[in-house]
């Protein structure tokens, strides 16, 4: 088994208003920082994944958004999966 | 009636649910969230409203696999009626009884008021008790009930009929101020294909006895009680 590192990106499906993102839009707006748009918050998680290879603990990671992680009527995601470096540490 | 309230960590209107029920005159019964089992003979089961699980991760996301569930999925399956209220409501959409989902209120707040509902469908179980064009006034709370589904769930609903509940101004009229939370085409509480599960964002059992504001809430019992009534007949 090797030890993996999950990062899954969470946002909300781009036929969903993101009102937090947009809300956060008008106040850098307020800020005067006019060139910054299309703000969209989502959420991140990070997990470790015992698995035999990535692809094993890409599908594991996947079958996790699928069932809780996420909710697909409102939500997209993307997993990377990272794998240890020379060192044996993750990032 | 005999109606099975679900009690999960973070429930809060589950003993007002079973104050409801004890004052439209039916027996009620606490289920635990960590029980495998449900108690024998349940007319109907209500998910109360709350925040299940802190809301965590979203709302309903993990109750929704709380041990009990697994039976409530399987007493709905079977026909028995199930009422989803607020946090109930976002239970069954993340259980996939009822569809679509409900994300943060338009206006990013928490919103508690009375507000007003226009009933859509008087033929379902849950309506039975009033007319098509009644308008309800029973309060609301929380920060998550905007309803939002793909536009196929969206014409489905609409063509069946299964929009039980718009919100409304104290005419009837549907308008953007008299909707709380910017839930898609004003749904207050919509109901599945079958005729047995209902998911509502105002709480009912909070609107039981006119001296405490409103009574509107109990034609939900009521509805109730006449489709026993009916079935037990051989009616419906």
């Amino acid at each position: 088994m090797k030890h993996y590192l999950a990062h899954v990106t969470i946002t909300l499906r781009k036929s969903i208003l993101d009102v937090q993102g947009k809300t956060v839009e008008n106040a850098l707006h307020t800020l005067h920082m006019p060139a910054l748009s299309n703000v969209r918050i989502g959420k991140h998680v990070e997990l470790d994944v015992h698995a035999p290879d990535k692809e094993t603990a890409r599908e594991l990671v996947d079958d996790a958004c699928k069932k809780l992680l996420t909710n697909p009527v409102m939500e997209d995601y993307s997993v990377d999966i990272r794998e240890p470096n020379n060192n044996g540490q993750l990032s | 009636m005999r109606i099975g309230v679900v009690t999960f960590p973070g429930s809060n209107c589950d003993a007002d649910a079973r104050h409801a029920a004890a004052v439209s005159g039916n027996e009620s019964v606490q289920l635990w969230h960590k029980d495998a089992t449900l108690a024998p003979d349940l007319d109907v089961i209500i998910l109360p409203g709350g925040f299940s699980y802190g809301d965590y991760l979203r709302t309903g996301a993990i109750a929704r696999f709380s041990p009990i569930m697994k039976e409530v999925i399987r007493f709905a399956n079977e026909g028995g009626m199930v009422i989803g209220i607020c946090n109930g409501f976002q239970i069954l959409c993340e259980a996939g009884l009822l569809p679509g989902a409900l994300i943060r209120n338009a206006n990013q707040q928490f919103v508690c008021r009375d507000v007003y509902l226009k009933v859509e469908n008087n033929t379902t179980a849950f309506t039975h008790a009033t007319t098509v064009g009644s308008i309800l006034r029973i309060p609301i709370a929380h920060g998550d009930g905007r309803y939002v589904a793909s536009e196929e769930t969206l014409n489905e609903l609409e063509s069946n009929k299964r929009v039980l509940y718009r919100y409304v101004d104290p005419t009837g009229k549907r308008t953007p101020s008299a909707n709380p939370n910017g839930s898609t085409n004003d749904v207050a509480g919509i109901i599945n294909a079958h005729g047995n599960v209902m998911g509502m964002m105002p709480h009912p059992e909070r609107a039981m006895e006119k001296a405490l504001g409103s009574a509107d809430g109990a034609t939900v019992f009521e509805s109730l009680a006449m489709h026993a009534h009916r079935v037990a007949e051989g009616i419906a």
